[in-house]
Order: structure tokens, then sequence, then C-alpha cells
């Protein structure tokens, strides 16, 4: 067994136990940390498929946001878990028989001679992962990046939205009231005789 | 070498798993939300397996757009998460039958 394979099997045995992990523990809060190492192993492997830059971004982006969005919405919200818990049990035999069914298939299809192939003789490579990568993204796909960009812009303004909420009765401040005043709403000249010394 | 099959069977049986998930936790919201990033990642583990054997860069740019995509989806599930916790205390999902679909 060479060493890469050795890396292979490790890193894919700890992703595949954490993601068993992530749909089996009761705490919300454990799942998403076991996510995070799923996370973390598939970059791992992602490195060792000459991935370099995504599985980077699979780090930052992910472990770095996505994952502390989820935790921070678990830690939010005052979840009920045995309620929610219910269930579970009686689902378990159907679902194992569908994960293990669609398992099944794909990995009959997966295993054919079609995919046994070896790596490719190494190419040097005259530019990094990074390099290609953005060569290609800002030439031939610049227009679906520019949309990628603005569905990052449609879901901040949309997760606002949603979360925007006005409540009633609170004391504040209306900066643009108070810079539309004028003279006459605060001052009223009163003209009247001057009062006698008594 | 590790040969291209090894890389598909893992992301098999990572699909594989994440369905489960959704059919065992079909009642908590969050862990569904998580079961779809588990399912997103083996899809972008094929991927990466098919460029790198391939020798297309044309996959890892897929991957980049799944990824942007699925920091979208993210961010907007767990804001409708909790508009509908704010507004029915719950997430349990058998509860949200106001629309009766």
């Amino acid at each position: 067994m060479t060493f890469e394979l050795f890396i292979f099997y490790l890193f894919s045995a700890v992703t595949l136990f954490s993601a068993v992990a992530v749909v089996t523990v009761r705490n919300p809060i454990y799942s998403a940390l076991f996510l995070i190492l799923a996370f973390f192993s598939s970059a791992a492997t992602w490195v060792l498929l000459e991935a370099e830059f995504l599985g980077v971004v699979l780090v930052l982006v992910y472990v770095g946001a996505v994952m502390v969005l989820f935790l921070f919405v678990i830690m939010m919200l005052d979840i009920q878990i045995d309620t929610i818990r219910e269930g579970f049990i009686r689902y378990l035999p159907v679902g194992i028989l569908v994960a293990v069914a669609v398992a099944a298939e794909m990995i009959l299809v997966v295993n054919s001679e079609v995919f046994n192939v070896d790596i490719p003789a190494p190419t040097p490579l005259s530019v990094n992962n990074t390099e290609a990568l953005g060569e290609v993204l800002y030439t031939e796909y610049v227009f679906p990046f520019q949309i990628a960009a603005v569905i990052l812009v449609v879901a901040i303004i949309s997760a606002i939205v949603l979360t925007l909420r006005r409540r009633k009765g609170v004391k504040k401040q209306d900066p643009s009231k108070q810079v539309r005043t004028r003279r006459e709403d605060r001052i009223r000249m009163v003209k009247m005789k001057a009062e006698k010394r008594q | 070498m590790i040969p291209l099959s090894h890389f598909l069977i893992v992301s098999a049986l990572l699909f594989s798993i994440s369905v489960a998930g959704i059919f065992l936790n079909r009642k908590n919201m969050i862990i569904l939300l998580m079961c779809i990033e588990l399912m997103l990642l083996s899809v972008n583990l094929n991927f990466i397996a098919f460029s790198h054997y391939s020798g297309d860069i044309a996959g890892q740019i897929f991957v980049f757009f799944i990824l942007t995509v699925a920091a979208a989806e993210a961010a907007i599930g767990l804001a409708i998460l909790i508009t509908v916790f704010r507004n029915r205390r719950t997430i349990n999902v058998e509860e949200l039958d106001e629309m009766k679909g």
C-alpha cells in the first residue's frame, strides 16, 4: 500500500464516519461539529486530487462561514430535542433499506471496468492550480462568474429581508425627521408687555 | 496509485448516507439542511475526481459554482428557518402544514 492510498483511506474513513455521526447523533450541535469534521477531511481528499485551491476554499467558506452560521442558528433557537427526535427508530429500517439500495446500485455501476482507470501520467504543470483555475474562470467562464456574484447578492438581500422585523413601541431616533425640522416647529414668538415692578 | 473508482465509491457512500439522514431526521429542519450540504459535498467530490482523471479543469470550475450556490442556499434556508421559528416556535417539519400541501 502506497502512502497516497493510505492517506486516501484514512481521510475517506473519517469522512464517512463523521457523515454517519451527522445523521445519527442526538444533539444538533454535535451533528454540526461532525459536519465540520466531514468538510475538513474531504478538503484533504480534494488536495490529494490536486485541487488545492478548492480544498482551501472549502475550509475557508464552509467551515469558516456556513458552519458558523449553522452553529449560530442552532444555538439561537430553543429546540426541544425529544419531540423532534421521535420517529427516528420508526424510520430507521426504511432509511437503512433505501441507503443500502442506493449505495449498492451506485457501486455496481461505478465499480465496472469503465471507471477502473488509473491516474494519468502527471504532466509537468507550468502554472499552479490556483493560477490555472483563475485563467479559465476569468476568460471562458466570466459570465457564469458574474451570475454567481448576482446570486450571492440576491442571497444577502433575501436573508436580510426575511429576518428583518419592525417592532412596535420602540423608542428610537428618526434622523430624517430630525434633519427636516424647521425653526417654526420649535420656537414660538410671543409678544407681551413688560411686567411692572411690584 | 489510486484508481478513479475508489473516489466514486466514497462519493456514492456519502450520498447514500445523506439520503438515509433525510429519512431518519424527517422532523428536524436543521439536520435536513445539513444532509443537503453532505449531498452537495459528495457531488463535488465526483466532479473533482473526474476533473483530475480526465485532465480537464472545467470540473473544478463547476465545483466553484456549486460552492457559491450552496452557500447562498444555506443562508436563505437558515433565514427561512429563523422566520418559521419566530412565528411558530417550532422547527418540526410535521407541524408546518398550514399550506395543506
